[in-house]
């Protein structure tokens, strides 16, 4: 009430912005608003504090100050450290780095997973980057990029051909997870596609497939695959192991995308198909230049969580003997060596995975914030 | 202009039906067990314009719904522009680049710019190259007064603005026949004059026009016809004078006195 008097008044129609209180604003602002704003908070506010303060400093001594980087064993660790195991042995994982990287692909021939590694850092790039000179020819690399990437990890055609049982590590993490992720987006949406059709026969195809697959879980396919599959295959033909295992966990992801997809697709109003039929577009025209682009871009935190699920859950492959990074890492736990560094090990695999998913996690925040045309408030 | 339309009762049919666009007989439709569309005889001269009104759930919508094959028939027949409309997918196909359709929602591509959203049926369906869609595009979007806005996207623009995107979105693809559902019924009030503007600038030109609309000022004005539909058939249908001065039945009394009386 005193306030309005004191608040100078001005005719209709000449009202100016004014700049906002200045309490509520800037870093003090901040503090107030979300550290100390009632009693309870600034409890919670001091606890906190409190905890850092115990908890942050010896970790930092573990993982850091107090760390050992070179050693040969876990025994010189220990006699480096004021007292044993009073910080991390980083030794350990550097000693077993190039192992956990290349699995038992044989030495002179790593030159060519190093170049699958940059041809593919090349690809996702090519692929993804907007304003890429040549767009088309980065597109087409990227396409073809599986094969080439087959055809140099694998050799033959002139390369020296290298068993898939030599592939371990996070070379076979990134092997399963690549492309799981990469062949079962098509394939998702093509049975998303699918599940919508007028066609029942087709319709139904696609639904018994999504259901059945997404009603059992992973392991147990991986299971058919490794040991069923042999039952139902001509007697004395070999299909390899990590073939079988790469096509059960596409299959298994495309299910998941495409219930992700077909939400996308649900979310577009029947006006939007109905303007492409009212102008003449044909079905795949229509889906590929109006109906596919919205809906994928409603589903791309759906996808992108199936993705980032599929890439920890390509780890499921160590239960049938094949070695990837968590697999190699736990052969390697017992190693005499090496003997009981558990915490090391899981720590550099924890953060291995976070930082792919954390990467893939932000690129496609950053996609939906590029893809926002439709200006809703 | 089309002397035998206003002068023809309904039921009976003229046979020269060359100088006919649209020719519909004894169409009959159903959603599920529900009769929408009750034996349905229209036929549309060349150039001549067509207002539809009827109370909600008449099957106005429905009807010009069936012309471009956004609904199915199932019975009777609709030739358009001499080709029937049946199963086949082709003939679908060039029926509905042939005839250009406005929504009440726009339904504009979203994801796309205007300039995109208006191209992009002459260049994949027409097969325009690029640079001269473009310049039709532009053309069409001076015609509905908005070429400055031709790079935002439809969520940046308001309601009457879209519509009149969606208008030069239809007239790229230099339809024969255009279809309006309700077109006004989804704007602000002060933006519906914009949008009939454009509608009577493109009647002036000549294009073949079915409104379903009841904006009775622009059926007085535009017209050749009133059709008035009531639970899925053709009530009354006559010129817009005679249609607001002595509507026959008692249906069309009704109605009109209901919409008028404000």
């Amino acid at each position: 009430m005193s306030e309005t008097s004191t608040t100078p008044r001005y005719a209709p129609g000449t009202h100016p912005d004014l700049p906002p209180p200045r309490r509520t604003t800037g870093a003090l602002g901040w503090v107030r608003m979300n550290l100390l704003s009632s009693p309870l908070n600034v409890a919670l506010t001091l606890l906190s504090i409190w905890l850092l303060w115990t908890i942050l400093p010896p970790s930092i001594h573990w993982l850091f100050t107090g760390a050992i980087w070179t050693a040969v064993d876990r025994k010189e660790c220990w006699a480096l450290m004021d007292t044993p195991r009073d910080g991390a042995c980083w030794a350990f994982i550097r000693g077993s780095f190039e192992l956990f990287v290349y699995g038992w692909y044989p030495e002179p021939e790593r030159w060519r997973v190093n170049l699958t590694f940059i041809l593919f850092v090349a690809a996702i790039v090519g692929a993804l980057r907007e304003n890429i000179p040549g767009k088309k020819y980065w597109l087409i690399f990227a396409a073809a990029y599986p094969f080439i990437a087959a055809w140099l990890l694998l050799g033959g055609f002139g390369l020296e051909p290298v068993g898939t049982n030599k592939l371990g590590g996070i070379l076979l993490t990134l092997v399963v997870a690549v492309t799981g992720i990469s062949f079962s987006l098509p394939l998702g949406i093509a049975l998303a596609l699918g599940r919508r059709s007028n066609l029942p026969a087709l319709r139904a195809v696609c639904v018994i497939f999504i259901e059945f697959i997404r009603g059992v879980p992973l392991i147990t396919l991986l299971f058919v695959a490794s040991t069923m599959l042999t039952y139902f295959l001509p007697p004395g033909s070999t299909f390899d192991l990590l073939m079988r295992v790469l096509i059960m966990v596409t299959l298994f992801a495309s299910a998941y995308i495409a219930e992700v997809v077909r939400g996308g697709l649900q979310g577009l109003s029947s006006g939007q198909y109905e303007a492409a039929d009212a102008l003449g577009l044909s079905y795949w025209k229509a889906h590929r230049l109006v109906i596919l682009p919205q809906a994928l871009k409603i589903s791309i935190p759906g996808i992108v969580n199936t993705f980032i699920g599929s890439y920890k859950d390509s780890t499921l492959v160590l239960i049938i003997g094949m070695m990837d990074i968590l697999g190699l890492g736990r052969a390697r736990l017992n190693d005499p060596d090496w003997l009981g560094l558990a915490p090391e090990l899981y720590i550099f695999i924890a953060l291995f995975f976070f930082i792919s998913c954390f990467a893939m996690s932000r690129y496609s925040l950053n996609l939906e914030k590029k893809l926002q045309t439709d200006y809703k408030s | 202009m089309n002397q035998e339309a206003s002068a023809s009762p309904i039921g009976s049919r003229p046979n020269e039906s060359d100088s006919k666009i649209i020719s519909i007989k004894s169409m009959h439709k159903w959603f599920g067990d529900f009769h929408v569309l009750k034996d349905i005889h229209l036929e549309v001269a060349k150039s001549e314009k067509i207002v539809i009104c009827g109370p909600s759930g008449s099957g106005k919508s429905t009807l010009i719904r069936c012309i471009n094959r956004l609904e199915e028939h199932q019975q009777g027949s609709i030739i358009v522009d001499g080709t029937e409309l049946t199963q086949d997918l082709k003939n679908i196909e060039i029926i509905r680049s042939e005839v250009g359709m406005v929504f009440q929602q726009f339904n504009l591509f979203p994801h796309l710019s205007v300039l995109d959203n208006v191209t992009l049926a002459p260049i994949w369906v027409r097969k325009l190259p690029r640079a001269e869609a473009e310049e039709q595009a532009m053309q069409y979007l001076e015609r509905v007064k908005i070429p400055e806005q031709a790079s935002k996207y439809p969520g940046q623009l308001s309601g009457g603005q879209q519509q009149r995107v969606a208008i030069a979105r239809s007239l790229c693809m230099n339809p024969r026949i255009m279809l309006f559902d309700e077109p006004t019924s989804a704007l602000d009030p002060e933006m519906i004059k914009e949008v009939l503007d454009v509608m009577t600038e493109l009647a002036d030109s000549g294009m073949t026009m079915l409104v379903v609309t009841h904006e009775m000022g622009f059926a007085t004005a535009v017209a050749d016809r009133v059709i008035f539909m009531d639970e899925g058939e053709i009530i009354e249908e006559k010129p817009p004078k005679e249609f607001f001065e002595s509507p026959e039945h008692d249906r069309t009394k009704l109605f009109l006195s209901q919409i008028l009386h404000h």
